[in-house]
């Protein structure tokens, strides 16, 4: 149980994840890492690898976005403020909007757009491959964001889908943990993988939880 | 007899006989330098500066290690010379960390003077080398390289060495020795990379021995006619040009000649992925990526295509011979 402070300082969050100016906020700050890309790009401070540095940090920043994305439900339910669940669609797009450019750096850059070949990569590596069904997923994820959608799947199916995040959190982290395994430099893959791990446990523990206390309504983890 | 047609309009070369722009360029180079020594001998030399400052600024960072030119086949390519900025910037060299800039903020506290080298195994005479003795063992020279890295990037670097082969004439390998084992330094206390588990240290590499005899392998004591920055392998290293850039060891404190083919170290951490061979091989891709291309550092920008990884990277004229025969799929 918070003290009379903790409890203060939730209400003042749960007061400001409802202002106004909240939601322009967070949109700017998740372009920070784009914008700053840019500026690297455009000014020659991306060292002596540009391309790779470019498809590295893409692909870096579509992970944390994920982490981001997913600490949005633990931190609703653990901090009581309810407006949070307004921030998650536009946190899910700003996934798919690293993870897209993450895979046009590595088209572009390393594959020059040759289709054919990017092809043949997919199909020829494993680690391309699983990366590339995650952007599949998000893909359809990104695609079925909007109200309407959410009509006309149903509320049901559509959650059903939109729970293969959870899918490409995994195929995500064994896609990094694949690109870093020929040089057994694990450290960073297993920060993620606990932050991952941690996000989608709290999840299982409160479904569990629910099971095991007989709820027989639709448990929304 | 030869008849020129209308059609044909005048008799075309074909294409070995065009001159190659850098050739074309070089020869430039020197009529023009002759041109000005005919004027005048003050103006000559100042020609002859500008030649030079054609392929690189001296960078002007370290200790100046005077060097002639070299004279062995395929020594100097004529390819743009990399910045210094990015050679001594964007390293592997993971004793000083794994992130390819750590090298160059780690590796100041790496100890060069006092260094000696063990030159041990079957060999006549065995022992430890001083650094000093080394450096006056053979005339240093200069040559420009190209270096591919197993990663898909490439550079081109103005080493300063000798060839390897001068040192094992000298130390007089035994009939029975077969190869060489080079083992780099793995000191825990100045290098904050050996105590991660991303290898087994110390890094070992290891070449046949007619591999080691190569005249093109050198053995490098200098960059850009500099002594060698420590990120880079100080104060000396090896530079297999044929073959991917982790065959070439960096800071090295052993060379053991022996009679097995020696464990190395990134073929004990992934065997399926780094061969003992590891030439540079455009047909033959890593499991993770493919090695039909590179990306010149510096040079090719953004949107270029990325460049033709060559054969034997663009040695095989020198190398190929040590290899013929051999199933370089099976033997990568």
């Amino acid at each position: 149980m918070p003290g009379s402070e903790g409890r203060r300082l939730l209400t003042w969050f749960a007061a400001i994840s409802l202002h106004r100016h909240a939601k322009p906020l967070v949109f700017g700050v998740a372009l920070l890492p784009f914008a700053y890309l840019m500026w690297s790009a455009v000014f020659d401070q991306l060292g002596a690898n540009p391309a790779e540095a470019l498809v590295r940090s893409t692909g870096d920043w579509a992970l944390r976005m994920l982490c981001v994305v997913l600490a949005v439900t633990p931190l609703r339910v653990l901090t009581g403020a309810p407006a949070l669940a307004r921030f998650r669609r536009m946190l899910g797009l700003f996934v798919y909007f690293y993870a897209l450019l993450h895979l046009l750096s590595y088209s572009g850059f390393d594959m020059a757009f040759e289709l054919a070949d990017i092809a043949s990569d997919i199909a020829k590596r494993p680690f391309i491959l699983v990366g590339f069904l995650a952007f599949v997923l998000l893909t359809s994820l990104a695609l079925t964001s909007f109200n309407r959608a959410i009509k006309a799947l149903g509320a049901k199916n559509w959650q059903r889908l939109h729970q293969a995040v959870y899918l490409v959190a995994g195929l995500a982290i064994l896609h990094f943990f694949w690109m870093r395994a020929g040089k057994n430099d694990f450290a960073e893959v297993a920060v993620y993988a606990a932050v991952l791990a941690a996000l989608l446990g709290w999840r299982l523990w409160r479904y569990l939880v629910k099971v095991a206390a007989g709820g027989r309504r639709s448990s929304r983890i | 007899m030869l008849i020129t047609t209308q059609a044909k309009g005048f008799i075309h070369p074909v294409p070995s006989e065009i001159t190659l722009p850098a050739a074309y360029q070089s020869r430039r180079d020197l009529i023009r330098l002759m041109a000005t020594g005919v004027a005048g001998a003050a103006l000559a030399s100042w020609a002859s500066r500008e030649a030079f400052a054609q392929a690189w600024t001296p960078p002007g960072q370290l200790a100046a290690l005077a060097h002639g030119k070299s004279s062995a086949s395929g020594a100097l390519t004529l390819e743009k010379v990399t910045d210094y900025k990015h050679a001594s910037s964007y390293n592997n060299f993971y004793e000083f960390g794994t992130d390819k800039s750590d090298p160059a903020r780690n590796a100041h506290t790496l100890k060069t003077s006092p260094w000696s080298v063990d030159i041990e195994g079957l060999i006549k005479k065995p022992g430890r080398y001083a650094l000093e003795d080394l450096l006056k063992l053979s005339a240093q020279e200069e040559r420009i390289y190209r270096l591919r890295c197993v990663e898909g990037w490439s550079m081109v670097i103005p080493w300063v060495g000798y060839s390897l082969s001068e040192l094992i004439r000298k130390v007089e390998p035994l009939g029975s020795a077969k190869f060489v084992e080079f083992v780099t330094l793995a000191d825990a206390k100045t290098m904050p990379g050996v105590g991660s588990r991303v290898l087994d240290w110390p890094y070992v590499e290891g070449l046949r021995l007619d591999e080691a005899m190569h005249p093109l392998t050198l053995l490098a004591f200098g960059m850009y006619g500099e002594v060698l920055p420590k990120q880079n392998g100080a104060p000396l290293r090896l530079v297999v040009p044929w073959k991917y850039g982790f065959k070439s060891g960096k800071s090295l404190v052993k060379i053991r000649f022996t009679d097995k083919q020696p464990a190395t170290a990134w073929n004990k951490a992934a065997a399926h992925e780094y061969g003992f061979y590891s030439n540079v091989n455009p047909d033959v891709d890593h499991p993770r990526w493919s090695q039909a291309t590179e990306r010149r550092i510096g040079e090719d920008g953004l949107f270029t295509k990325k460049r033709k990884t060559l054969m034997f990277n663009g040695y095989a004229a020198q190398v190929g011979q040590l290899y013929a025969g051999m199933d370089l799929k099976k033997f990568f």
